[in-house]
């Protein structure tokens, strides 16, 4: 079975398992790599923190105490020692969990900011973290619209945390752990195109049921994540004036003028100097 | 050298007695030549050897231990003010080696060598200040070998700048360290480098000076909108024009006064001639600068944001220390009154710092609830690296023939055959 088949039976199913296999980018063509993301169904959540536990447990962080620690009263946001959090909103339509990662954007800022290509749009979606280029310089944390690469301010040797879609465990044939872990189907993993397509299906069949919008559609470009929400995504916590401009965007300008200084500029200031020797001999 | 009080008896070749008097001359210029106990140097000995101890504690534990940096705020002091307040502050390095050596305003001559040391030192010091905010100093490397080129970087392009600019602005300078040591030929090879090295270092400051602005066009969320615009590189490199020409009046102010002996009598006799028409230049920039913001303002339809304290503050640092320093420099030229000017020329470097502290710290996630505010230390350390780079400028004022000789002409040749 081809990598692209597996993605979209692994989506169509809500399967357990799929691939994501450095392999198929270097046998395949690399066109037939679908971008892969995760729903999320913020109406199915019931903010059992499952997800978070075994975040922490795929990539030795933190693993809160998820029945005593009363995480759930305060926002809080990604920290360098929890990639994953769920957050609590009390709304017109009653209490809603969210849980908030790395959106893995389809053109991302972060990526675009990286000067060593340390912060890297996989072929396969995942936006991921390679620590022997990264040089601490945090300019991906002032790219971010979404605030999510975390910096470890107290450490001699700082590593940036963020979730990278559990990048590991996919290429060991593993769907990410979050994934696995949810017991209410609140996350499905799968290709971009399928996710798009189940979560219009679920606001056409419930349309009463669900805002009719999905975040992560069209904002920064389209995410790798998406939401589905039955109340406004301002009311649980979500940018909603990021626009639909991807980032990388707002840079080109200027570095496409690039070339063009270095042919022009030169060119001008040969030429006024030959100018102002001309008009000095005479 | 050790070892050289032995009486060999095979005379020693050429190469090695050069060395000798080579070392012997740097180690004895290496030597303090005035009295130790100034005002100057009682104040910032302590302040850098603060500075030291903190940068060590940095390094042993972490950028928490010393700055006040958050997740929300990654940027602080160090970049605000440092390295992109500190940039454009050199700028004027590009501005007068572009009017001497491209444009050949040769009233300008006398303060190229100490401008283009100002800048070079500038570069070096603040790219030094860089290491320090980088959790990982030692992978500075990555972006210029091959494994790691991030080409839709700005700040790709910006480091790159950097490193070329400072090689660039050495070379511009090299002619002076190669008078310094009695090296005849090398001088004379350096300097037919300078017009090439002048050319490219203008290129590489356009696009890094404007570069800068545009490193913060990412941030387009976070910016409070009186200060994001899309013409952000176009305002900052309009700035680094005004910003450059106040710093070489401000620096041409002091650095005669305190190496008053190392100065010759030409050099005062012109300097004021120099000072009216840095500020003409600096004056046409402002008022430039003010188009600009204007036109950002206008067509972004900014006057709904007057309303509120941002209002307030965008209004204070574009009348005050735009409009305010823009007329004192045009009344300062047409009156000549060079204390005005300089008085222009200081209130212009506060709103520049002002101006690059609100881009990148203080209206960077000006939502925020936990606003970022420097610690002592990040301040201490600052400071520490500026007078370190002082100490370095006189170093090499008192030494080298950077304020006292005029520097070689370019087209001498021309001027000979006629």
């Amino acid at each position: 079975m081809d990598r692209r088949r597996f993605l979209t039976l692994a989506g169509a199913t809500g399967a357990t398992v799929a691939a994501g296999s450095r392999r198929a980018r270097a046998d395949g063509a690399p066109a037939d790599v679908e971008f892969i993301g995760v729903l999320v169904d913020t109406t199915r959540c019931i903010g059992c923190r499952s997800c978070e536990v075994a975040c922490g447990e795929a990539h030795g962080l933190d693993v809160p105490d998820v029945i005593g620690d009363g995480a759930l009263e305060t926002e809080r946001t990604t920290t360098t020692r929890q990639r994953t959090v769920v957050n609590r909103y009390q709304t017109d339509t009653g209490t809603v969990f969210v849980k908030r990662q790395c959106m893995h954007c389809w053109q991302p800022a972060c990526a675009a900011a990286c000067l060593t290509n340390a912060m890297y749009k996989t072929h396969e979606g995942p936006v991921i973290w390679r620590e022997p280029k990264c040089m601490g310089c945090r300019y991906c944390m002032v790219a971010c619209p979404f605030e999510v690469p975390r910096f470890e301010f107290g450490s001699p040797v700082p590593r940036i945390e963020k979730c990278t879609l559990c990048w590991d465990r996919l290429e060991r044939g593993l769907i990410p752990a979050c994934v696995r872990a949810c017991p209410v189907d609140a996350l499905m993993f799968g290709s971009k195109r399928d996710l798009l397509e189940i979560a219009r299906v679920r606001i056409y069949n419930h349309p009463e049921h669900y805002v009719h919008k999905i975040y992560g559609e069209h904002e920064v470009g389209g995410t790798g994540w998406l939401y589905l929400s039955a109340v406004a995504f301002e009311q649980i916590g979500f940018p909603t004036d990021l626009g639909t401009t991807p980032y990388p965007e707002f840079t080109k300008e200027f570095l496409y003028s690039v070339p063009v200084v270095f042919l022009v500029v030169p060119t001008l200031l040969a030429g006024l100097y030959r100018l102002s020797s001309d008009r000095e001999r005479t | 050298m050790p070892g050289g009080g032995g009486a060999p008896a095979t005379p020693r070749p050429a190469w090695f007695e050069e060395v000798r008097r080579f070392v012997r001359f740097v180690a004895a210029e290496l030597k303090p030549r005035r009295p130790l106990a100034t005002p100057f140097n009682l104040i910032s000995i302590p302040v850098m050897a603060v500075g030291v101890v903190l940068i060590v504690i940095r390094f042993a534990r972490g950028l928490e231990s010393v700055t006040n940096l958050t997740q929300e705020s990654p940027w602080g002091f160090w970049i605000g003010f440092d390295v992109v307040t500190g940039v454009a502050f050199a700028g004027g390095a590009y501005l007068v080696t572009f009017a001497v050596y491209v444009m050949k305003a040769e009233r300008y001559r006398p303060i190229v060598r100490a401008t283009v040391l100002n800048g070079f030192l500038a570069y070096v010091f603040y790219a030094g200040a860089l290491l320090l905010d980088l959790g990982r100093p030692w992978r500075i490397v990555n972006p210029i070998i091959g494994n790691s080129f991030g080409y839709n970087s700005i700040l790709f392009l910006v480091a790159w700048h950097f490193m070329l600019y400072m090689i660039a602005e050495f070379i511009e300078f090299s002619p002076v360290v190669a008078e310094w040591l009695g090296w005849r030929r090398a001088q004379h090879i350096l300097r037919k480098l300078t017009l090439v090295t002048v050319i490219f270092g203008v290129t590489l400051s356009t696009l890094h000076q404007s570069g800068l602005g545009a490193l913060f066009l990412l941030a387009k969320s976070k910016i409070h909108p009186l200060w994001y615009s899309e013409f952000l590189p176009v305002l900052f490199l309009v700035s680094s024009v005004f910003a450059g020409l106040s710093m070489v009046i401000f620096e041409g102010t002091i650095s005669p006064r305190v190496f008053r002996d190392r100065v010759n009598r030409a050099h005062n006799a012109t300097f004021d001639e120099i000072v009216v028409g840095l500020a003409r230049g600096a004056a046409v920039t402002l008022f430039l600068y003010l188009f600009f913001k204007a036109l950002v303002f206008v067509h972004g339809k900014h006057w709904v944001y007057l309303g509120d304290a941002w209002g307030w503050w965008y209004l204070l640092e574009v009348v005050a220390f735009v409009l305010v320093p823009c007329l004192m420099f045009a009344r300062g030229v047409r009156l000549r009154e060079l204390s005005l000017i300089r008085a222009a020329a200081v209130v212009t470097l506060a709103g520049i710092a002002l101006n690059r502290l609100n881009v990148s710290v203080i209206a960077f996630n000006w939502r925020s609830a936990n606003p970022y505010v420097p610690s002592w230390m990040e301040l201490v350390i600052t400071a520490a690296v500026i007078f370190a780079e002082i100490w370095v400028f006189r170093w090499v004022v008192t030494r080298m023939p950077v304020l006292h000789s005029t520097p070689f002409r370019l087209v001498d040749k021309d001027r000979q055959a006629a």
